[in-house]
């Protein structure tokens, strides 16, 4: 099957606080696929890939990943399970005090027994690929955003990830590098084949990637299996999302 | 009305004891990550150099003023019962047991423990610390650990350089300037200081070497769970300000501890 879920959500609830930012979220994420999450900003986006990640735990509910619910893991479960994992932060998370070689080694130098001449090799084959060459002995801060996102998106592709994740990838960049990092991902997972995870703000645009839109809204989720499903919802909150964010650019499907 | 105090009482102990709870899981997984192999050796180098070498010409000149007060004080109070020939012990023991110990520990709170807390919090606001846990790369064994075995280096080491050069400052005072017999300054000291004083400084400058990072970097990685902590710059700032005034806190009740303890 192709539209088997390699990873589920059943009834997530997390709060911060009293804030209730997910009230029993149950999501499915296909295998190979590539599945958009959309909602206005504070809506709790970017905390559903942390607990997807691990990085914070839900009040309830389970979270599979290949079957095995990562809440209940120990530590040492779940760092094998993050073997798999790749993701870019929003700001990217390069590391500052080390420069792009290092960084782009960083996982190589940590997870794995080559020797040093094999890892150069390989970080200077992948900056090659996303257009990094001359940079290696730059720092972080002495890059522009569109370059972090690449030495960002270089550095977690280095162990071929079975899953990326990507928070908000074009947000803080011009339409220009925007293209530039979906042309990256377009090719990147045409090559590896990686399940994508992908938190976005850019609508509609994003929804060419998209195999699955998932939007967030008020704590709750609704899937639907094609982007142009989306504009044809009944729920009132979706609809003022998609009245608010699309605009009048699906608006005449929509009265058709 | 009361019921708003209580339920505000109690959220506040709640929070003091959560975070209580967080300082001390972070106490043992740093403790525990430099256990954790592979072993950052390089890591643990440069970290000396940041908190140890660089430190020296501050605890040189802190060394030798504080050298040379006492030598002043030291005189000016002995003097009084005609005894100023005691003036070497009086110093030496002062440095050993009590100022070397506290004032070098102030003094790598204040330059290296708020690097540390700054340097942790950026890296928790931009999520340096969540790509490294999702890299599967412990951020304790990693980075924070070699801090902390740094530290612990470091800030005897520092702290016996202090001593000296404060010994030297006392002797600079009391007999170049005040005039003491310079024979009497150091076998004075070689009588009165046993093995005793100088193993009490030893323990202050480990124990207190161990609070700077404990609450230093402790407080720069939960810096996102800070109550009314702000965000972004602001909030790192004014953590990095609580963590060195609480370290400096620390340092000088547990400087009373350990002497009431160890007397
Ligand atoms: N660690 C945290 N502590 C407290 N509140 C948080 C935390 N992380 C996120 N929140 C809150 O959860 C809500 C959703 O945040 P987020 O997932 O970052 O939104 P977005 O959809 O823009 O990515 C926000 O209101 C935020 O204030
Ligand atoms: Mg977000």
């Amino acid at each position: 099957m192709s539209n088997q879920p390699i990873i589920q959500l059943i009834d997530v609830v997390k709060s911060f606080g009293r804030q209730r930012v997910l009230d029993g979220i149950n999501m499915n994420i296909p295998i190979g696929k590539t599945t958009v999450i959309a909602g206005a900003s504070g809506q709790g986006k970017s905390v559903i890939l942390k607990l997807i990640l691990g990085l914070l735990s839900p009040d309830s509910g389970r979270i599979l990943v290949e079957g095995r619910d990562i809440v209940t893991m120990r530590s040492k479960e779940l760092n094998e399970v993050r073997t798999n994992f790749g993701v870019l932060f929003q700001g990217a998370a390069l590391l500052d005090s080390l420069n792009v070689f290092d960084n782009v080694a960083l996982p190589l130098e940590e997870r794995t027994k080559l020797s040093q001449q094999e890892i150069s090799d390989k970080v200077i084959s992948t900056l090659e690929q996303f257009g990094l060459v001359g940079q290696e002995e730059k720092f972080p801060a002495q890059l522009s955003g569109g370059m972090k996102k690449r030495v960002g998106l270089a550095r977690a592709l280095m162990l071929h990830p079975k899953f990326m994740f990507f928070d908000e990838p074009t947000t803080g960049l011009d339409p220009e590098k925007s293209m530039e990092i979906y042309h990256l991902f377009y090719e990147t997972q045409q090559r590896f084949g990686y399940t994508s995870i992908i938190v976005s703000h850019d609508i509609p645009k994003i929804f060419n990637l998209a195999d699955q839109v998932v939007v967030l809204n008020q704590g709750k989720v609704e899937s639907f299996n094609h982007p142009d499903e989306i504009q044809l919802s009944e729920v009132p909150q979706i609809k003022s999302f998609v009245k608010n964010t699309m605009g009048y650019l699906y608006r005449s499907s929509e009265l058709e | 009305m009361v019921f708003n105090h209580i339920e505000k009482i109690g959220n506040l102990t709640l929070y003091y004891v959560e975070d209580l709870g967080r300082m001390g899981v972070f106490l043992f997984r740093t403790v525990a990550g430099v256990f954790k192999r592979p072993f950052r050796f390089a890591a643990l180098v440069r970290q000396v150099r940041l908190i140890g070498a660089d430190s020296f010409p501050l605890i040189f000149f802190t060394a030798g003023f504080t050298g040379l007060v006492l030598g002043l004080q030291g005189y000016y109070t002995l003097r009084k019962f005609g005894s100023d020939g005691m003036l070497g012990s009086a110093v030496a023991l002062t440095l050993l047991r009590e100022l070397g110990p506290v004032l070098t520990a102030l003094m790598v709170a204040g330059r290296a423990g708020s690097a540390m807390c700054a340097e942790i919090g950026i890296m928790r606001n931009t999520e340096q610390l969540d790509a490294l846990e999702c890299m599967a790369v412990d951020p304790f064994r990693y980075m924070i650990s070699p801090k902390l075995l740094a530290t612990l280096i470091s800030v005897p080491l520092l702290t016996m350089i202090f001593n000296v050069v404060g010994i030297f400052g006392g002797y600079l005072a009391g007999v170049e300037l005040l005039g003491v017999n310079p024979g009497a300054y150091f076998s004075g000291m070689e009588l009165s200081v046993i093995g005793k004083d100088i193993n009490l400084g030893i323990i202050k400058s480990v124990v207190f070497a161990l609070l700077v990072v404990w609450i230093c970097a402790g407080r720069g990685y939960f810096v996102h769970q800070i109550r009314n902590a702000g965000f972004g710059a602001e909030g790192v700032s004014r953590v990095t300000t609580q963590a060195v005034v609480l370290s400096s806190i620390a340092i000088l009740v547990w400087d009373y501890i350990l002497t009431a303890i160890l007397l």
